[in-house]
């Protein structure tokens, strides 16, 4: 045992900044929020091939079911949620280009467009309801609202997130942030094709 | 060891080490029952025993947490805990009460509820340890420097009494009662342990291979986050039927599958440490342990859990000797490895040796791990014949028993290897015996 005082120094000296995550540190934002982005992206694929193994066992029923969706609302949403993401891209030149205010503006819009997805997703899902069509109607049901639904509870966290580079406009909080947000929105660009488009 | 306060883990040590014993033997008393279904049927019931084994293993395991974390704190937080004294005291409430559950077990004395069978002033009496041991570890935090292995560390401790609570809530509504019930149960091997897994782990990769603190924490961080990410919603592996709704089986299929990803993260994890420190730490069997409990918690816990995770599979494996391979293995692998790798790196230092009875040390790890991985293989296919006779062919239980009942026989071989091994590892960390392994302090640098 050599003394626990000469571990720490060397630990402190080490501990200033020796950032190395890896293949993470290339990539914009805090590398933690890489680690959620790809777990994220694990968990809406897992769904997503649950969904289509799913609809290899019962085409019929999926096609039936699908008929029932709203593919309007759904393009209208994609069109709603890639424009967010633009905004969110250019926040984020806007913060490195030192123009705070900019960037707040940005990510205020972004958020807005955030706010118009839910709100077309809720007229979608109230006009479901209204058909009496909830999470337990059948197998192709309980997968588009729990998919929808996870996908747009990270609409509303990514909103969170968002609104943390508003208050805080910093080169890392944005990123981070807008790094996020793009996956919600990769998200939503596979899912729509998978559950509303593809026949 | 650098703080005095240090030594009151020895008690948690020498308690944990004496129920582990009590445990393995009951195991294997258990394991004879099911060859010979009326031996002690009346003195000692077959579920009595299941309780006294089940119940022993988790009270020993937190009692070498609450070790580890009495160990670790001090040198973490650079400061003497709180109190030892209330920590000593604390041991023998928490010991005295162990005991006087296994004999009310005895006595039948219980509350029927599987793992929670204690009656309800033993379970108020667990609240209070719990909050004595967590007063004493804040307070001790609270005053020293914040890590993040500490920081870590009581969060998870904190967790798990709060998820307790939920053993005080018996609806009577089986569903609700089950769903609660698994609260305790599932978000504490599944979650909150995993925080004091990765915790502990960490600190050990720090002290053995002398890598960076800071590259360690960053490796915690993303581990703790996994284990959080697929544990809480992995849950819903529980909910498929019991009663609850149906979407329960497509989210606990995707969230406990994912639940693999932080055990890998962990084997990536202890190797890569091991091999970036390329330092030459005297105590060899800490390291060997350490290594062990991330292979096997990632086998056992993983792999053997994926198995039946799915929803369309646990259909038809539910409640088979499927389950109970992996029940043995993931706990094995996890929680008993890692608290032995915990004390065969502590204790050394807490008797203030050297490292001593490697070898002893070593043949138990490679006797009881091998034991509960054939255990595992055994019940494994016990448990895929049993699946197939009794829930395919839709042959009668019993007449299923009969014709699985080889694999019981193995199962009883491999409990007693299990067994002799953890007699060795028990004796190899209490007993140092007259002949210490003396370490030429010219051939090897200590990280500690």
């Amino acid at each position: 045992m050599t003394a626990p005082a000469e571990e720490t120094a060397a630990e402190d000296t080490a501990a200033e900044n020796t950032a190395d995550w890896g293949t993470l540190s290339d990539l914009p934002g805090n590398p933690l929020m890489w680690i959620l982005i790809l777990s994220e992206l694990a968990v809406f694929g897992a769904f997503l091939i649950g969904f289509t193994g799913a609809r290899i066992v019962d085409p019929g029923g999926f096609a039936n079911s699908q008929a029932l969706l709203s593919r309007v609302d759904g393009g209208i949403n994609t069109l709603v949620l890639v424009t967010s993401g633009w905004l969110a891209a250019l926040a984020g030149r806007a913060i490195h280009d030192r123009k705070p205010n900019a960037c707040r503006g940005w990510l205020l819009g972004a958020m807005a467009l955030g706010a118009v997805f839910l709100a077309v997703k809720a007229v979608e899902y109230s006009g479901k309801a209204a058909l009496g069509i909830g999470l337990e109607t059948n197998t192709f049901f309980t997968l588009y609202y729990l998919i929808t639904g996870f996908h747009a509870l990270h609409v509303v966290l990514g909103m969170v997130i968002l609104a943390i580079g508003v208050w805080r406009p910093r080169p890392d909080t944005v990123e981070t942030g807008t790094a996020f947000w793009h996956m919600v929105d990769l998200i939503w660009v596979l899912v729509y094709p998978v559950i509303y488009l593809v026949r | 060891m650098s703080y005095q306060s240090q030594r009151v883990a020895l008690y948690y040590f020498a308690g944990a080490l004496t129920l582990f014993l009590v445990q393995v033997a009951v195991g294997v008393l258990g394991g004879t029952v099911y060859v010979m279904p009326n031996l002690l049927s009346d003195l000692l019931p077959f579920n009595i025993i299941r309780m006294i084994h089940t119940n022993a293993l988790i009270v020993w395991l937190l009692m070498g947490f609450m070790g580890a974390t009495y160990y670790l704190l001090p040198e973490e937080t650079e400061t003497e805990l709180h109190s030892p004294k209330l920590a000593i005291a604390q041991f023998w409430i928490f010991f005295i009460a162990a005991l006087v559950t296994v004999l009310g077990y005895v006595l039948r004395i219980h509350e029927g509820r599987e793992f929670l069978e204690q009656p309800l002033l033993i379970k108020v009496g667990i609240v209070i340890v719990a909050l004595m041991f967590l007063y004493n570890c804040t307070m001790t935090l609270l005053k020293g420097r914040k890590t993040a292995v500490a920081n870590v560390l009581m969060l998870g401790l904190w967790f798990v009494a709060i998820f307790f609570l939920f053993a005080f809530y018996n609806p009577g509504n089986l569903s609700l009662d089950k769903m609660y019930w698994w609260w305790v149960v599932h978000l504490w091997v599944e979650g909150v342990w995993e925080l004091i897994m990765a915790a502990i782990l960490a600190y050990l990769m720090i002290k053995l291979t002398g890598v960076d603190r800071e590259v360690v924490e960053k490796w915690l961080y993303v581990i703790v986050g996994l284990s959080l990410f697929t544990g809480i919603l992995g849950t819903g592996h529980h909910y498929y039927w019991i009663g609850t709704p149906g979407y329960w089986r497509w989210i606990g299929s995707v969230f406990s599958t994912l639940e693999v990803i932080p055990f890998f993260a962990m084997v990536i994890f202890t190797f890569y440490m091991i091999w970036k420190g390329g330092r030459k730490h005297p105590n060899k069997a800490a390291l060997l342990w350490s290594l062990g409990t991330a292979v096997i918690a990632f086998l056992g816990a993983g792999v053997w859990g994926f198995l039946h995770t799915l929803a369309p599979v646990n259909y038809y494996t539910h409640g088979t000797q499927v389950t109970a391979a992996h029940g043995h293995l993931a706990f094995y692998g996890a929680y008993v490895m890692l608290n032995i790798a915990m004390m065969t790196y502590a204790l050394p230092n807490l008797l203030r040796r050297d490292v001593y009875n490697q070898a002893l040390n070593m043949w138990g790890f490679w006797i009881t791990t091998a034991g509960m991985c054939f255990m595992t293989f055994t019940l494994t296919f016990a448990g895929v014949v049993q699946t197939h006779l009794q829930r395919v062919m839709g042959m009668n239980y019993m007449e299923v028993q009969d014709q699985i009942s080889l694999f019981f026989w193995y199962r009883l071989g491999s409990g007693v290897a299990v067994l002799i091994g953890v007699i060795l590892i028990v004796y190899s960390l209490a007993v140092p015996g007259s002949r210490l392994a003396k370490i030429a302090n010219g051939e090897t640098q200590p990280a500690e």
